[in-house]
């Protein structure tokens, strides 16, 4: 059936493309706010140190911020190619806040990305000082509408349909929609953990390597009290967005724990491992911890909640991917506390900088933060299946009547570029993190030290 | 209701697109014209001209879908879909230049030719592609039914081919004169004697498209030539002739920012006239502004966000425009 072909060539397509997208902004937000405190840092005591991180991260947050624009640049444009259907129906709202993340975020952060990066020489300390602070709010800005909009189709508010179509009644409601608190907070911890834990590993990897250096400590440092504040509250947010979650998708949840029906009277048992089986509505070889599901869902010993039995079949989301993601997730979200708090003990004494075992450790959780951040999507987005818009439009009625034919060619093209664009890039990001901070003797600031393109200079007079 | 809500939504959306093509054109150009110059200390110089503000160029195209998916979603669903694989060759080709920005100075010196390639290939498909939309546009769209009713192909014709050409030749124009504003010497002397050729180049263009246009089109003809409006409209292609003569002159002086404005300028005369010949509709020849408008709660909601947000826009590029003013000097700062 050609339509259905589409269906799921146009699910893949936005599935792979948005997937990319993501991991570039989470870096973007992350190392945008973080290099604003480097340099309000350096301004402040005046450090070289503090100069010699911005420089070397600055290098490293436009190769990434350059990804980050063009993949985002597929993403807006797809919701009229692959999904036209949805975004006629919604558009009313989906449309002008995607409007105001333009208006109110990309021109900020675009327009004062370029003194940022190659303006050193051309306006004074405290104004370059101010353009980083703005490209930083920008980005956290985007976050913002882009989550209101995501949200929202989660959980719908503060609007009417009239004629077919989403009519906004209440833009307050629509902005601020259930779980968009929760889901905002979650995701820009997701993106400082992120970066805290990328900026940690390329420090690990160059203490490994015995090239120890003030800077290098120094970002080793900062990053781990970053990850020690954020990690934990990370755990708590995400505990609070589920029960978010649970009050008003509650199929999701019960997907999410491959939960299928309740005892009557008894506890719900927390399933620490198992294989949820859509076909025969049970969760095979499950490992379960008994009463602990109730404890954290409805923080009493005997509560229940849903299981995924009082759902009709067509209304499951597929308990078997979220089940996993989710599991992924909280594992490593334990595995960064973990770490954070390691990190923290060794500092008496300067451990940190040397037990070979807690830098080993640290490089190799050096990706787990966008892993864990995909897998925190992937539950999100596949368990609010069958819908596109929670409850009001199925994602098999959102597509566009384009053919399986373009939509595959597209794709084809799509996997084809990314992996050898985005792969060159990571590749290229890679190696500048491998060169590591340089020190600049004397107090002058390099004429630009971005992107390694010169400076432009007034010769005219 | 006092306010015409769809009327000032198409005049921000026109807008928007004109910033575009004026201030992306440019950095668009630079691409097309690398092959003209193999020399790396000219390619540097050319791409450092750029590199401080072609983000915020592109982010106008942004601000032209985000606007349309917001005041006109109908709109938004038909164009995109009606014009799905030059849309998406479009975003590929920007994928490639854009990338090329920061990569090619990260590349070692074997990888760096295939990055120069990848900057002219992907400025050569972008281009191409928003021309062939152009045209693919001015066409018109078969809609029934609020949804697209064409084929795969509909987009391509001689006409949108040779439109897609014409936005090569503009944007490669754009480049050019911006080049001769900010360069001096051996590079600029080059790109003051490639302007002639383009400028000839896109005259052409323009007239044949002028012709075509109303040949193909009656409602267009009829829109152009009957007798009360054209009084009205004369001054448009007037003006071109005026233009393109005064920038030919130009070029013989000691041209420094000139033959750049004057370019903007006749680039906004083909704009207007552009605008003259499908106004009031969005989706040509049938769906008009009012019927593929959005919720009026939208349209306003929006509309606050635009006026009050533009002109800060508007300001905050200028400046930084102002402070990356001036030539760009070849010999500082590479790596
Ligand atoms: C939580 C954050 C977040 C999320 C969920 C998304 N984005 Fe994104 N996006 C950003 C955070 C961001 C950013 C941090 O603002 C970026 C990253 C790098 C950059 O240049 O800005 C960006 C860039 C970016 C750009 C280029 C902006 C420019 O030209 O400067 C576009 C058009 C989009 N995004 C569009 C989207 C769409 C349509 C999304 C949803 C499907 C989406 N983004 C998800
Ligand atoms: C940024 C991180 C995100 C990731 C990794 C992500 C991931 C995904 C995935 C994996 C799907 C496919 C689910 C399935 O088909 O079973 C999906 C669907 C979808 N997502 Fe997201 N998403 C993200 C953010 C967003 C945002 C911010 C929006 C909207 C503003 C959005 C809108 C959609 C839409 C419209 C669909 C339905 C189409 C489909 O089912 O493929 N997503 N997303
Ligand atoms: C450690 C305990 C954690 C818990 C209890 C938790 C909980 C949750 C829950 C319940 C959701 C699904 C929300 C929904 O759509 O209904 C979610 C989504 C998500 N999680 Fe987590 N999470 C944890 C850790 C992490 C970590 C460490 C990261 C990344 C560094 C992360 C990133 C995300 C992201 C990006 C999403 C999707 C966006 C959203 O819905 O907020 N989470 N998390």
């Amino acid at each position: 059936m050609d339509t259905l072909d589409a269906l799921t060539l146009a699910r893949i397509q936005f599935a792979f493309t948005i997937s990319f997208h993501i991991v570039f902004p989470a870096i973007t937000i992350g190392l945008a706010s973080f290099l604003a405190v480097l340099e309000a840092c350096w301004l402040r005591t005046g450090r070289e140190v503090y100069l010699d991180l911005y420089h070397f991260w600055s290098k490293i947050f436009s190769v990434n911020f350059g990804m980050g624009v063009v993949s985002g640049l597929v993403m807006a444009y797809q919701f009229g190619t692959n999904w036209s259907v949805f975004s006629t129906f919604a558009g009313g709202v989906t449309g002008p806040l995607l409007a105001y993340e333009v208006l109110t975020a990309f021109f900020l952060e675009a327009g004062f990305l370029g003194v940022m990066l190659f303006g050193w020489k051309r306006v004074g300390p405290g104004l370059h000082f101010f353009a980083t602070v703005m490209v930083a709010l920008g980005t956290l800005v985007s976050a913002t509408w882009i989550l209101a909009s995501n949200s929202w189709m989660q959980t719908p508010a503060g609007f009417e349909i009239i004629d077919g179509r989403v009519v906004p009644v209440d833009w307050l409601a629509v902005i601020f929609n259930p779980s968009f608190p929760y889901r905002l907070v979650h995701m820009v911890l997701a993106a400082f953990i992120s970066t805290a834990l990328l900026v940690a590993a390329s420090a690990a990897w160059h203490l490994l390597r015995g090239r120890d250096s003030a800077a290098v400590r120094t970002m080793l440092s900062m990053a781990m009290w970053m990850l020690l504040a954020v990690a934990p509250l990370q755990a708590v947010v995400g505990d609070f967005h589920g029960l978010n979650t649970l009050e008003h998708q509650p199929a999701k949840i019960a997907a999410m724990e491959g939960h299928w029906e309740n005892e009557p009277g008894a506890g719900v048992p927390l399933i620490l491992f198992g294989w949820p089986d859509m076909q025969h509505e049970t969760t095979r070889f499950a490992l379960e911890i008994p009463r602990l599901g109730s404890l954290i869902l409805t923080h009493s010993w005997d509560g229940q909640f849903p299981g995924l039995k009082e759902f009709p079949p067509e209304n499951r989301p597929n308990s078997t991917i979220v089940f996993w993601s989710f599991r992924i997730m909280v594992g490593l979200g334990m595995l960064m506390i973990a770490l954070a708090l390691w990190a923290f003990a060794a500092r008496r004494g300067g451990a940190l900088y040397r037990s070979r075992r807690l830098l080993r450790f640290t490089l190799w959780m050096g990706a787990s933060g966008l892993v864990a951040l995909l897998a925190g999507w992937i539950t999100t987005e596949v368990g609010r299946q069958p819908w596109v818009v929670y409850g009001l439009q199925r994602t098999a009625d959102a597509v566009s009547p384009v053919g399986a034919g373009q939509l595959g060619v597209s794709l084809a093209l799509f996997v084809i570029v990314y992996v050898m664009v985005f792969g060159a890039g990571v590749g290229y990001l890679l190696r500048l993190i491998g060169h590591g901070p340089v020190a600049h003797a004397g107090g002058h600031p390099p004429p630009s030290a971005t992107a390694g393109i010169a400076a432009l200079s007034s010769t005219r007079s | 209701m006092g306010i015409d809500l769809p009327l000032i939504w198409a005049v921000i959306i026109l807008f928007g697109v004109m910033m575009y093509v004026v201030m992306d054109g440019f950095d668009l150009g630079i691409g097309l014209l690398y092959p003209f110059l193999p020399d790396k200390t000219d390619r540097d110089v050319m791409m450092n001209s750029v590199a401080p503000v072609w983000d915020g160029n592109e982010t106008w195209l942004v601000l032209g879908g985000a606007g349309l998916l917001a005041a006109f979603p109908l709109a938004y669903s038909v164009i995109l879909t009606a014009f799905y694989l030059p849309l998406m060759l479009m975003l590929l080709g920007l994928i490639f230049r854009g990338v090329a920005f920061e990569f090619r100075f990260k590349a070692d010196e074997a990888h760096r030719p295939w990055w120069d390639k990848a900057f002219i290939g992907g400025s050569l498909v972008a281009t191409f592609c928003q021309g062939v939309t152009l045209g693919g546009f001015i066409q018109g769209i078969r809609v029934v039914d609020h949804a697209y009713a064409g084929g795969v192909f509909d987009w391509l014709t001689p006409f949108s081919l040779f439109t897609g050409l014409g936005l090569v030749m503009t944007y490669a124009l754009l480049g050019c004169t911006w080049l001769i504003m900010k360069t001096a010497g051996d590079l600029q002397a080059r790109m003051i004697a490639l302007a002639r050729p383009l400028i000839w180049a896109l005259a052409a263009v323009i007239g044949v498209i002028s012709l075509w246009t109303p040949l193909a089109h009656e409602a267009i003809a009829a829109r152009w030539f009957n007798g009360s409006n054209l009084p009205w409209f004369m001054p448009v292609p007037l003006l071109v002739v005026a233009t393109v003569w005064q920038l030919l002159r130009q070029l013989d002086k000691q041209p420094n920012a000139a033959p750049f404005v004057l370019t903007l300028f006749l680039v906004f005369l083909g704009y207007s006239g552009l605008g003259i010949s499908i106004w009031p509709n969005i989706i040509p020849p049938a769906i008009s502004i009012r019927d593929a408008a959005a919720p009026l709660q939208s349209m306003g909601f929006a509309l606050v966000g635009a006026l009050l947000i533009i002109p800060l826009i508007l300001m905050y590029t200028a400046w930084s425009y102002y402070v990356f003013r001036g030539k760009v000097d070849p010999g500082e700062g590479y790596h």
